[in-house]
């Protein structure tokens, strides 16, 4: 028997470029975290992207509107402050279109994100881990400031971070879900909260939005007063619903439910987000529930999370930067 | 009484204290006792017009209270109140 043609098979030849493979990513239901019948709940495995993570989307984003608007030339240097995944997207998706990448980010994250940084062709320059995201900001932008030949994307404040969930990742679940009682993001950049949130809002103006943030508690001693807080530019409070803090502990223990319980393979935030969408659910009569799962866990297996017991991990719990 | 959970960046202004309990039916009645007990977090906390300062957060037990109904939002003796600095997050 002859073999169908590859282009008739579900994904064959479906992508020119890897680039292209951004996005589409499975909605999938998660049936034993369901708190009761006619309450459902999904997690949108942004894990599925070429990297790993949600941040593919948005790095290509703001990469292509830069281009769009001539802000870019090849060759240019890109300068953006990381905790990880937005720096390992732009790294791949820099060195295939041609742009040298340097990011800033805390000096205590995870050894697979600096390898893979540096896989991709990335130079990292690190800032102060007592200071957390707050320190690599504002040491990209004192370097941007003294460099005019860097361009930075900044996605705290480039508006295409959350057009590329509005365009993309809330339309797919529209696409896949007639109604959505609820989405539950985790809160960093605000970017994958904001975005959904107008999109889903438009649909259905009763759709809560949640946010899941990570609660920083003494990681934050590095601040010297509360006037060197930060809020991102393209986070609107009033789209919100809920803002709720996750400790490290509980992530951590959603996170191996998560993995035993649904066989899902996720980042630590992943395991924030489920905490509380399960939470949100338990609210609801009835209604879909929808969680992004932000990233994989292959970046987190040094830290133990997956083969450790909660009392092993307790000493890293409050120092390590997860999120 | 609720208890209020002091930042490291704020211990100063309380005098090491990690927690302080203080009387209030609101969100701003607690944090004004604080303020009257311990003067000095009284500029961090509060904005001229007597609003939160933009980069305090603060949490009824563990939800930000700017998303419920700010300092009007109402506490009972059970409740925790949990001031952090506003972070940047992870930036996933």
């Amino acid at each position: 028997m002859i073999e169908p043609r590859l282009d008739n098979r579900p994904c064959g030849g479906k992508y020119a470029d890897i680039l292209e493979a951004i996005g589409h990513t499975p909605l999938v239901e998660l049936r034993r975290f369901a708190p009761k019948p006619g309450v459902r709940i999904y997690a949108k495995l942004e894990s599925y992207n070429p990297t790993g993570s949600v941040k593919d989307r948005v790095a290509l984003a703001m990469i292509d509107d830069a281009e769009a608007r001539g802000a870019i030339r090849p060759g240019q240097t890109i300068l953006e402050p990381t905790s990880g995944n937005t720096g390992i997207s732009l790294a791949m998706i820099c060195s295939r279109k041609g742009y040298p990448l340097k990011v800033v980010m805390p000096d205590n994250v995870t050894q697979e994100r600096t390898q893979l940084l540096r896989m991709f062709g990335a130079e990292i320059v690190y800032s102060p881990g007592a200071q957390a995201s707050n320190g690599a900001v504002a040491m990209a932008l004192e370097m941007a400031e003294a460099d005019a030949s860097y361009y930075m994307p900044y996605q705290y404040g480039n508006e295409a971070n959350p057009l590329a969930h509005y365009n993309g990742t809330a339309v797919e679940i529209l696409e896949e879900l007639d109604d959505v009682a609820a989405f539950v993001g985790g809160l960093g950049t605000g970017g994958t909260l904001m975005g959904c949130a107008r999109r889903l809002k438009e649909e259905d103006p009763e759709t809560k939005i949640v946010a899941a943030e990570p609660l920083q508690g003494e990681l934050v001693q590095g601040l010297r007063s509360l006037d060197d807080g930060y809020i991102p530019p393209i986070l609107d409070l009033s789209l919100l619903d809920r803002k709720i803090f996750v400790s490290n502990r509980d992530a951590v223990v959603w996170t191996k439910r998560l993995l035993a319980e649904e066989g899902l393979f996720t980042g630590v935030s992943a395991g924030a987000i489920a905490a509380i969408a399960v939470r949100v659910a338990s609210d609801l009569d009835e209604g879909n529930v929808v969680f992004v799962v932000p990233d994989d866990g292959w970046k987190y297996l040094s830290s133990g999370v997956y083969t450790k017991t909660l009392e092993e991990l307790e000493d890293s719990l409050e120092s390590a930067s997860f999120w | 009484m609720s208890t209020v959970k002091i930042p490291p960046v704020l211990r100063s202004s309380t005098g090491g204290e990690k927690e302080v309990s203080a009387e209030g039916g609101n969100v701003g009645e607690v944090l004004r006792a604080l303020a009257t007990r311990h003067p000095e977090t009284e500029r961090q906390l509060f904005s001229e017009d007597g609003e939160l300062n933009r980069y305090v957060n603060v949490y009824l037990n563990d939800e930000d209270v700017r998303v419920l109904e700010g300092l009007q939002t109402p506490v009972s003796d059970a409740d925790t109140l949990v001031i952090l600095p506003a972070m940047a997050g992870g930036a996933r």
